[in-house]
């Protein structure tokens, strides 16, 4: 099952990589990049399994940790985008286009 | 391995690939959303099948169940729950992405072919010592980035009121 796991993780992350170029909402960028973390989470529970140690699980501890971390902090900065320019769509925010 | 095994693994897989690809299309942040949410209890059921209970648990916790709220949160706070309009990028860039997309799916798929990748069977009996190897690897090889890891947390704690405080002009 370890090359099945791999497989729909590879799908997954894929997913999440098409979603962060195609979309323009801030927030669904931000959940897509949710997702690949979600599907390296699935890398890790499968081979950590195939080698028969716990290491890969607490790896997958630190990244859900550090993926709220980065939760906490994009969304105070949506929140703020949002105040200064009434939208979250990418492609309104252009203060550095010259 | 039984059948039955292999049934609900791939019944989960599917899921949670169907529902990963209902998140990326829809329009509505919320519908997005509560359709990743979907996708990360399919993923929990997973990591349950390969012998990670614990962290099938706090999959369910943390990410669907705190990480997803704060999510729907700000989408509520912004009032975009409304806007039906696609934020879909134009042709170009989606043909751009669908070709990003066919590589890194082959790239990916080559590398974690079938043929590398030793079969392990799932345990026969019901494992009951589960969080052990986890706590025990967690608290004593990596306790330095366990620790490391709650002032991560407090940074992020301080760095998001910070920022989503109302600033006042003087």
């Amino acid at each position: 099952m370890i090359a099945e796991a791999l497989f729909f993780s590879a799908i997954l992350f894929t997913i999440g990589v098409v979603g962060v170029l195609t979309r323009r909402n801030a927030l669904i960028i931000f959940m897509c990049v949710e997702l690949m973390l979600n599907a390296v989470n699935l890398s890790f529970v499968a081979l950590s399994k195939m080698h028969g140690a716990a290491l890969g699980q607490v790896f997958v501890v630190f990244v859900m940790t550090v993926a709220a971390a980065e939760a906490a902090v994009g969304l105070a900065i949506v929140i703020a985008v949002y105040r200064h320019f009434g939208t979250v769509e990418l492609q309104n925010i252009n203060l550095l286009r010259g | 391995m039984s059948l039955l095994y292999q049934v609900h693994f791939y019944l989960f897989g599917i899921i949670a690939v169907a529902s990963a690809l209902f998140f990326v299309t829809r329009k509505n942040p919320v519908a997005a959303a509560l359709w990743l949410v979907n996708t990360m209890f399919a993923l929990a059921a997973l990591y349950v099948m390969l012998d990670a209970q614990f962290v099938g648990a706090i999959q369910v916790l943390v990410y669907a169940g705190a990480i997803m709220v704060v999510f729907l949160f700000v989408v509520m706070l912004l009032n975009l729950g409304q806007t039906d309009a696609p934020d879909f990028r134009t042709p170009g860039v989606r043909l751009g992405a669908a070709a990003v997309a066919v590589v890194m799916l082959a790239e990916l798929l080559v590398l974690s072919r079938a043929g590398r990748i030793p079969e392990v069977a799932p345990s026969a009996t019901p494992q009951t010592n589960v969080v052990a190897p986890v706590a025990e690897l967690l608290f004593t090889e990596h306790l330095l980035a366990f620790e490391i890891t709650s002032v991560l947390l407090l940074v992020a704690v301080v760095g998001a009121v910070v920022l989503a405080k109302r600033q006042r002009r003087a």
